[in-house]
C-alpha cells in the first residue's frame, strides 16, 4: 500500500530541508512516530540508519531503516532493514515565489502475509494517511513559524531593540 | 493465543512437575477411568519437547498483519510502557491472565512485543501442556510458545530471550467474571525462584479486558478434582462459562468466539529482585509485593473503564 501527502510551505527549500533531514527533530513534526533514533555512526546522509516506530492501531510498527537516497536539498528516501517492509521519501521542490512543495510518501506492507496482509494494509491506510497529512502540516507550521521568528529577530536587531 | 502458566502448584512456592506423569497413576478399574487414562496417555505423547529453534521469525513476521487485525480492529488493543522492557538480554515478563482458553491479552501483547522490538528478538511464552498438544495449535510453537516447565523456562532465559509467563495459568484465566479486575496467581511463586536462579529482571505486565470476552461463571475446581483432571492433565479447573457460539460452555476446550472487549495492557518498570530485596531475598515478600503492585495497576486501569466490553 502506498500513501502520500503534500503541502506548500512558504519558506526556501534549504530551510525546509534543514528540518526534514535532522533526525533530532523528527519527533517534533512526524505524526504518530514514537521513536526515531540514530542507529549508525553517521547521523545523516546516505547509509544513515534509524530505529523508528510509528503507532498504527494497537501496535508501534517500524524497525531499522536505512537512508538509500540523499540528494540535498530535494530528496531523502529510506527503506526498511528489519521490521515491516517500508519505503519512505521526502520530496522537496522549489516553487515560483520562493516557496517549497513538500511531498511525503510511504509504501508499506509485509511480504508473504497473504490476504490478511492485504486486508490489514487497507484497514491501516486511513491511519497512515492521517499521519502523513498531519506530518506535512506540522512541518509547514514548524518551518513557517521559525521563518517568522527569524524575521522578527532581524527586525528587532535592525531597530536596535 | 493459548492459556499459559508457569509451573507451580498453588500455595507451595515450588516449581511444578514438568508434564503429565501418567505412569504415576494407579490404573483405574472402571471403563471411564481407563478411557480417561488412555486419553491422558495420548495427550502426554503429543506434548512436544521444547525446541527453542522451532520459533520462526519469518513465520511470525508474516502473521503480524493477522495479529494486528485481531488486536487493533477486534480488541482495540492498547499497550503502554513497552519502553520499560530492557532493550536486550533475558527478561521475565510476568502477566495476569484473562479470557479463558482464548486469551486476547496474549494476542495483543505478542503483536506489540514483536512489532516494538522486532521479530528478530527471541521471545518465548510458556503454555499449558494441553494447549500445545491440541490438534491445530502446533503453529503456536513457531510463535515461540513452549510447554510450561521449569526446564523450558530456564532454557529460554539462558538463551538470552524474553520469556512471558502467566503464573496464574489455568487457575486465573478461568476466574469468574465478577473477579475480572483481580490479580490471582493462586499462590504460585515458581516464577520468582526462576528469576532469582537465572538472575534476570522481572517486568510486570498488567492487562485488563480479557475477562469481559465471555461470561465466566465458575472455575469448576470441584468437578476437575472429581474427574481427576488435576492428576491426569495438570488441569485444576473445569470452567463453566456462557460464551459464543456455544451458549453454556463447559471446559472451554474448543475455545469460543470472544466478545470484542477493549484490551489495555500496561508494562511496568523492570524490577531487579536482588537490587530491590537484597542478596538473599524472601520469595514470599517478593510475591506479595509483585501481586500488590500489579493489583494497584489493574485497579487504576479498571478506574479508566466506563463500561464493560466497550472499555
Amino acid at each position: 500500500m502506498r500513501t502520500s501527502a503534500c503541502i506548500e510551505v512558504a519558506a526556501p527549500i534549504e530551510e525546509v530541508w534543514k528540518i526534514v533531514s535532522d533526525p533530532g527533530r523528527a519527533l517534533s513534526f512526524m505524526s504518530g512516530v514514537t521513536r526515531w533514533e540514530v542507529a549508525s555512526e553517521n547521523a545523516t546522509g546516505l547509509g544513515a540508519r534509524y530505529r523508528m516506530l510509528l503507532r498504527v492501531g494497537s501496535a508501534e510498527i517500524g524497525g531499522l531503516i536505512e537512508v538509500v537516497e540523499w540528494d540535498e536539498p530535494s530528496d531523502y528516501a529510506w527503506t526498511s532493514v528489519t521490521g515491516v517492509d517500508q519505503r519512505g521519501r521526502f520530496r522537496l521542490r522549489r516553487m515560483r515565489g520562493g516557496g517549497t512543495r513538500v511531498e511525503m510518501r510511504l509504501a508499506y506492507g509485509v511480504a508473504g502475509s497473504g490476504p490478511f496482509g492485504w486486508i490489514a494494509e487497507q484497514m491501516a491506510a486511513p491511519t497512515v494517511r492521517g499521519h502523513l497529512r498531519r506530518t506535512v502540516q506540522q512541518l509547514k507550521r514548524l518551518v513557517e513559524y521559525e521563518q517568522l521568528r527569524e524575521r522578527a529577530a532581524a527586525r528587532r536587531a535592525a531597530a536596535g531593540i | 493465543m493459548a492459556q499459559t502458566g508457569t509451573a507451580g502448584r498453588p500455595g507451595n512456592g515450588q516449581t511444578a512437575l514438568p508434564a503429565v506423569r501418567v505412569g504415576d497413576e494407579q490404573p483405574s478399574g472402571s471403563l471411564v477411568g481407563r478411557a480417561l487414562r488412555s486419553f491422558a496417555d495420548q495427550v502426554a505423547r503429543r506434548i512436544p519437547r521444547a525446541d527453542l529453534d522451532e520459533r520462526d521469525p519469518d513465520f511470525i513476521r508474516e502473521r503480524l498483519p493477522m495479529l494486528w487485525l485481531a488486536a487493533s480492529i477486534w480488541f482495540r488493543g492498547e499497550v503502554r510502557g513497552l519502553g520499560n522492557i530492557p532493550e536486550s538480554g533475558p527478561v521475565l515478563l510476568v502477566g495476569n491472565h484473562s479470557g479463558g482458553n482464548v486469551t486476547p491479552d496474549t494476542t495483543v501483547f505478542t503483536l506489540a512485543f514483536n512489532t516494538y522490538f522486532g521479530v528478530e528478538r527471541p521471545f518465548f511464552q510458556l503454555a499449558h501442556n494441553l494447549v500445545l498438544s491440541m490438534p491445530g495449535l502446533g503453529q503456536l510453537r513457531k510463535f515461540g510458545t513452549v510447554a510450561a516447565s521449569p526446564e523450558n523456562a530456564r532454557q529460554a532465559l539462558r538463551s538470552g530471550a524474553a520469556l512471558l509467563v502467566y503464573p496464574g495459568g489455568d487457575y486465573e484465566v478461568h476466574r469468574p467474571s465478577w473477579e475480572r479486575n483481580r490479580v490471582d496467581f493462586g499462590g504460585r511463586r515458581g516464577f520468582i525462584r526462576l528469576a532469582l536462579d537465572e538472575n534476570v529482571p522481572i517486568v510486570p505486565v498488567v492487562a485488563i479486558g480479557g475477562q469481559e470476552t465471555a461470561l465466566f461463571l465458575t472455575r469448576g475446581e470441584g468437578l476437575a478434582r472429581l474427574l481427576r483432571l488435576d492428576r491426569l492433565f495438570r488441569l485444576k479447573v473445569l470452567p463453566l462459562s456462557v460464551a459464543l457460539p456455544w451458549g453454556v460452555n463447559v471446559g472451554d476446550m474448543l475455545g469460543h468466539l470472544p466478545l470484542p472487549a477493549k484490551i489495555t495492557i500496561e508494562t511496568l518498570p523492570a524490577i531487579d529482585l536482588r537490587a530491590e530485596f537484597g542478596e538473599d531475598p524472601d520469595v514470599a515478600e517478593i510475591y506479595d509485593y509483585l501481586v500488590s503492585l500489579m493489583q494497584e495497576t489493574l485497579d487504576a486501569l479498571a478506574a479508566e473503564r466506563r463500561l464493560p466490553v466497550l472499555g
